[in-house]
């Protein structure tokens, strides 16, 4: 168990977080290599069934991330993706997923070390939580 | 305090003569409504459009075949007015395949009644259903709840009309038999009932009534939900609740909210290709065919469990017996509860997924 790592799947906007991420890559700051990146162009294109499928396929965890409220490339993208997510939360908790393994942050394109420090911080949560087994066993 | 319509003559008999002389005027093109097939008794949906077939409609027959809202929003728009006649949880339906612009409110008269709720289609259809349907007609109008209905009505809060341009009052009603009163709720059906002959009042739905059935249907609800179990054990329950799923996807074709055409859980994406499954499979080391059967339901709940109006439809067909309605109802009530929506109660209120306010869920994303 002790070498266990978790897997993340780290979905990422094309206009702040992904440039965010990349800023943390240039400027060689260190974070823990847990994610694994999908880029979206919005974080409004999220569909919750993206981030439930991600958990069906053995992920321990997901991390959406996007603009500042207010700073969305497309506008208001990053508004709907919130008010989506604050559905998914009770589902989550429906199905007795711990609400955890899903996180949220806005990460902006000048924001490096912030995305450095989400992931180290996301990455640290879910190794607390464990490894998924509810939606990966059974069914 | 609404104007009421006061006709003397039973509630069905009354609301009869009142569609006939909308048709026989030519206010409306015609009436979706329920109605007698054959001499069985058997009911579906129907759209009469000749004032003689009136009299083998059966407006308030205790019976669901479809949920009308499908078909409701196939009819619609339409350039001339046309009536119907449905359940409060079909018009709350409507409402929402409306905000989806699957549909529209113009030129339709929305008719509706204070429902007892509806029998399975089995039982409806089945041998001995004519004493059944004698005994449900007898207990609501003493405002009971009949024994014989299904269980989703059994625990609905929202067996008042919410946006019905008439509202008849019939649970509860003792009554129904002898007299008929359609209360007017909108400028629209007072204009179009401006010629009936009739005498009109000012009164409007008894509460006390409405307040005895609902504090039943409540205590009603949270017997059902702890009959399911769905709160308790999380997914582990249930994946026994879905095992017994055949994959069919006939909740989902009968559920007034699922409007998609092409559902994406019938796509290509969900086939049963291995290459497809395969990071699931080095997971599990093996996977459940038909796939999904749990998914599916985590994917609709995602996408549509705050519009759901516990119709209950979706657990009617279920060939499985699976408490599909019951999830639903359970989930979007904590879902919609969320942004204190109520579907189907206001066509002006925005689907809440569709909206959002600048100052909310601070929390989020922190």
């Amino acid at each position: 168990m002790s070498d266990w790592q978790p897997k993340i799947l780290a979905i990422l906007c094309n206009w702040c977080s992904y440039a965010g991420a990349d800023l943390a890559g240039v400027s060689r700051l260190q974070y823990p290599p847990n994610i694994r990146v999908v880029r979206i162009p919005c974080s409004g294109r999220v569909d919750p069934l993206f981030i439930m499928k991600a958990f069906q396929t053995g992920y321990d965890g997901v991390l959406v991330s996007g603009c500042h409220p207010g700073d969305c490339h497309y506008l208001s993208g990053n508004y709907f993706a919130r008010r989506k997510f604050a559905v998914i939360k009770p589902l989550m908790e429906f199905i007795g997923l711990e609400p955890d393994r899903l996180q949220f942050s806005w990460v902006s394109a000048g924001e490096g070390e912030r995305f450095s420090e989400v992931v180290t911080k996301v990455t640290k949560d879910i190794q607390k939580i464990g490894p998924i087994t509810k939606m990966v066993k059974g069914v | 305090m609404n104007k009421v319509i006061k006709i003397e003559n039973g509630t069905k008999q009354g609301v009869l003569n009142f569609l006939e002389h909308l048709i026989t005027t030519d206010k409306i093109s015609g009436v979706l409504t329920l109605r007698k097939i054959n001499e069985k008794g058997i009911c579906d949906y129907g759209f009469i459009s000749d004032a003689k077939e009136l009299k083998f409609a059966d407006p308030f027959a205790p019976v669901m075949p479809i949920n009308a809202a499908q078909t409701l929003s196939s009819l619609t728009p339409t350039t001339k007015p046309i009536a119907a006649i449905i359940k409060p949880c079909e018009l709350r339906g409507f409402v929402e395949r409306v905000k989806r612009v699957q549909g529209s409110m113009k030129n339709v008269l929305l008719i509706s009644y204070t429902c007892g709720g509806v029998l399975p289609l089995n039982t409806f259809q089945g041998d001995g259903s004519e004493k059944i349907i004698a005994d449900y007609y007898n207990a609501i109008s003493k405002g009971e709840t009949p024994g014989s209905i299904r269980p989703t009505c059994k625990a609905c809060e929202y067996f008042v009309p919410m946006m019905a341009d008439i509202t008849i009052p019939l649970l509860g009603n003792s009554e129904s038999e002898s007299e008929c009163s359609l209360i007017m709720n909108s400028e629209f059906a007072i204009q179009i009932s401006k010629e009936f002959q009739c005498e009109i009042i000012t009164s409007e739905l008894d509460s006390k009534i409405i307040d005895k059935v609902l504090a039943v249907r409540i205590s009603e609800k949270e017997k059902l939900y702890n009959k399911t179990k769905v709160t308790k054990d999380g997914l582990d329950e249930l994946v026994n609740i879905f095992g017994k799923c055949v994959g069919c996807h006939g909740c989902s074709r009968v559920c007034p909210i699922c409007y998609c055409v092409m559902c994406d859980f019938e796509s290509h994406n969900f086939d049963y290709n291995i290459e497809i499954f395969e990071t699931e499979l080095e997971q599990k080391g093996a996977l459940r065919l038909p796939p999904d059967t749990v998914f599916f339901q985590i994917g609709r709940l995602a996408h549509m469990s705050f519009s759901c109006v516990g119709c209950g439809q979706c657990e009617d067909v279920c060939p499985a017996n699976i408490p599909v309605a019951t999830i639903f109802k359970k989930v979007g009530e904590a879902t919609a509860g969320l942004f204190d929506y109520i579907p189907g109660k206001d066509l002006e209120e925005a689907i809440p997924v569709m909206i959002f306010k600048e100052e909310e869920f601070e929390e989020i994303g922190k």
